[in-house]
This record gives C-alpha cells, structure tokens and sequence, in this order.
C-alpha cells in the first residue's frame, strides 16, 4: 500500500502531497492548464491543515482537498479563472464572509487558500 | 509555479530529501530551497532564508512573521520526508501496529533476526530487516523523524535495540513489557553503562494507559503515545483526580 516514490503511504482518506504534485504534473505533460491551490492560513476548526494541496486542470477535473469538501466547488471555479489570465489569487473563506456560507464552510472556521497556475 | 520548479519537487520528494517551497503570495515568485541551495524566481533576505530553513528544521509550515519579512506575504510550505517508524520484533503486537502506524503517515520498517517471524506473509509490503537490532539500526539511521519501538521482550533483541535508539534523536522510544520487566531493563542499560538522563527518553511500559489488553488495543495506545510525542501534547489531565490543593 505505500507510495512507490516516497515511502508514504496511501491508506490515509486523503491522497498525498506527492500524488497531488504528481498529478498536475502528469496533467502539463499531457498538454492540459492545470492550478494548485494549497491552504496557508488556517483560524478556529479547519479540517485540513495548512499545506493540504489540491490540484486543478482546465477540465475542473481535481484531485486533493483543502477544506474536505466544503469548498472545493468555489476554489475549482477561481482556479479556472487563474487558468485563462495566469494571475494568482489568494481567496479567504470564513464564518464571517457570508460566501462561505454559501460555499457550505459550515465547521465554524476560516482559511486562506492560494491558487496558482502551474506554468 | 513554474514547471522546472515543481520537477525539482518532485525530484527531491523522490529522493526523500527535505526541502521548503516559498512563495510571494502576492505575486506567485518561489523560491525552493534546502540546507544549501535555492532555486527560483523569488529572491529571499538572509533573515528570510535563514527563518525558511528553521521552518524546515523544525517541520512547520506557515506565514513568514512581519519582523522578518516586513512588506510582503512570504508563505513557507514544509516538505518533509515521511515519518518513520522502526518496529523491533515482527510479533503479534507489530501485525496492528504496523498498518495503523502506517495510516498515521509513518513510513515503517520491522527489524527481526528471526526468520520464523519476520515473514514477507505476515507483513505484507512491509520493509523487514533480518539483522541483529543493532546492525539494523545502523543501517536505518533513526533520526529525528523517527519512532522506535521494542516489542520482543527478549532482552538479547530489545537491549541492543533500544541502546543504539538512544544514540540517536528519535522523537519516540518505546519499549513494551510490564513495568517490573521495564524495571529490570532499566537495571541491566544502566549496568552497561547508560546515563538515567538517557534512560528517561524510554518510554516503559510503551504505550498511553488506556486499560489496552488486545493487540490492537495495545497498538493503539503505542500509537496515541507516539503522536503525543511528536506533537509535543501537554500531559494529560486526569479529570477524575481529586486536586492537590483543595
């Protein structure tokens, strides 16, 4: 069950850095857009900590996470955005931005996600 | 993040080498560097190159703080080999902890001189070293990000373990047995010539008190200890204590 590359193994619930990584890679190899957003600032009850990465292709095809599903849909949509003018963003979600109610980041805390394109 | 930049990445995540990406959040520029080199487009201070390798020292990601990176918004990502964890004796014991160890992230090894034990069958995928726990140990280079652990109770194999552990700077050392065996183990390292400061970092009988009888329920308080360890968690308090001072 370990990760041929680093040893690392994937029976967590979530996949790893590394396949993360290595998916948008393979991604650009193929010839596809791809972003990474990756969370850098987390306040109160995050689910995922700060680092947790999730990879984006033009497609909205992702793999990772960086909330467990509370707001991927929202990251998904700026990381196409970021794809077309290769601008980064840096996105807060939080109890006190009535988007992130919206968005469904109902746990109570706040984090800061930066999407990148990958060029 | 440009492509040769994330090939030196996964480069090092590869070859298992710590590094640290940082990354301007403002404009995107990043650096990727480690002990001694950095590659990138992001030019760092000296105070922000020497805080991102404490960053990586220290295994914690995050946000540069103001007093060394003033005017900008400098975020460190750790890159980290996995932990390991090494397991000496491939016994009942090792057959649960090994994959909730390995759930938890750690990279895992069974040392196990014994070739009854140490089987491919009952380990399955698993790194088994068959030599002497101290030739095993000099071979595995524990480390800072590593656990060992103690599980045969016999003194010929956990003794020799458990020694060269201590030489080294493992986060964890555990050694399993009761605490009258733990007591004659502490007298037999400290005849050979083992300091009690020394003898202190083992934790005997591993494992938190969580009343664990089972395999697994052992497995799992060797566990909960171990990341107690590596978090660095307060002791814990016991809420049905009466207080001291009342």
């Amino acid at each position: 069950m370990s990760d041929g590359a680093t040893g690392e193994t994937d029976t967590s619930i979530y996949p790893s850095t590394d396949r993360v990584l290595q998916q948008a890679a393979a991604w650009r190899a193929e010839g596809r857009k791809a972003a990474l957003a990756t969370v850098v600032a987390t306040w109160g009850s995050s689910p995922r900590p700060i680092g947790s990465q999730l990879a984006v292709d033009e497609t909205g095809s992702m793999l990772g996470s960086v909330s467990g599903g509370c707001i991927e849909g929202a990251v998904v949509t700026e990381a196409l955005e970021v794809m077309e003018d290769g601008r980064p963003r840096l996105l807060d979600f939080g109890v006190s931005d009535e988007n992130a109610w919206e968005v469904g980041l109902a746990c109570g805390g706040s984090v800061q996600v930066f999407v990148e394109i990958l060029d | 993040m440009r492509q040769a930049l994330l090939d030196r990445l996964l480069t090092a995540r590869k070859a298992k080498q710590p590094v640290v990406l940082a990354t301007d959040l403002n404009d995107g520029r990043q650096a990727l560097l480690d002990a001694e080199r950095v590659d990138g487009d992001l030019r760092l201070s000296d105070a922000e190159l020497q805080a991102a390798r404490a960053a990586l020292r220290n295994d914690v990601s995050g946000r540069l703080p103001p007093e060394v990176s003033e005017d900008r918004q400098i975020f460190l990502q750790v890159f980290n080999p996995p932990l390991r964890l090494v397991v000496v004796g491939a016994v009942h014991i090792s057959q649960a902890l090994v994959p909730m160890a390995q759930i938890l992230g750690f990279d895992v090894a069974i040392v196990d001189p014994r070739p009854a034990f140490a089987t491919e069958q009952r380990f399955p995928g698993v790194r088994l070293v068959d030599e002497w726990p101290d030739d095993a140990m000099a071979l595995l280079k524990p480390d800072r990000r590593t656990a060992v652990v103690t599980l045969t109770h016999d003194p010929k194999l956990d003794d020799p373990a458990l020694t060269e552990a201590l030489k080294s700077e493992s986060f964890y050392i555990g050694a399993l047995g009761s605490t009258r065996t733990h007591a004659k183990r502490l007298e037999r390292l400290r005849a050979a010539g083992l300091g009690e400061s020394e003898l202190a970092r083992i934790q005997g009988p591993a494992g938190l008190a969580i009343g664990a009888k089972s395999p697994a329920e052992i497995a799992l308080s060797v566990c909960a200890q171990m990341t107690a360890a590596l978090r660095a968690a307060p002791p814990l308090i016991r809420a049905q204590q009466p207080a001291a001072a009342q």
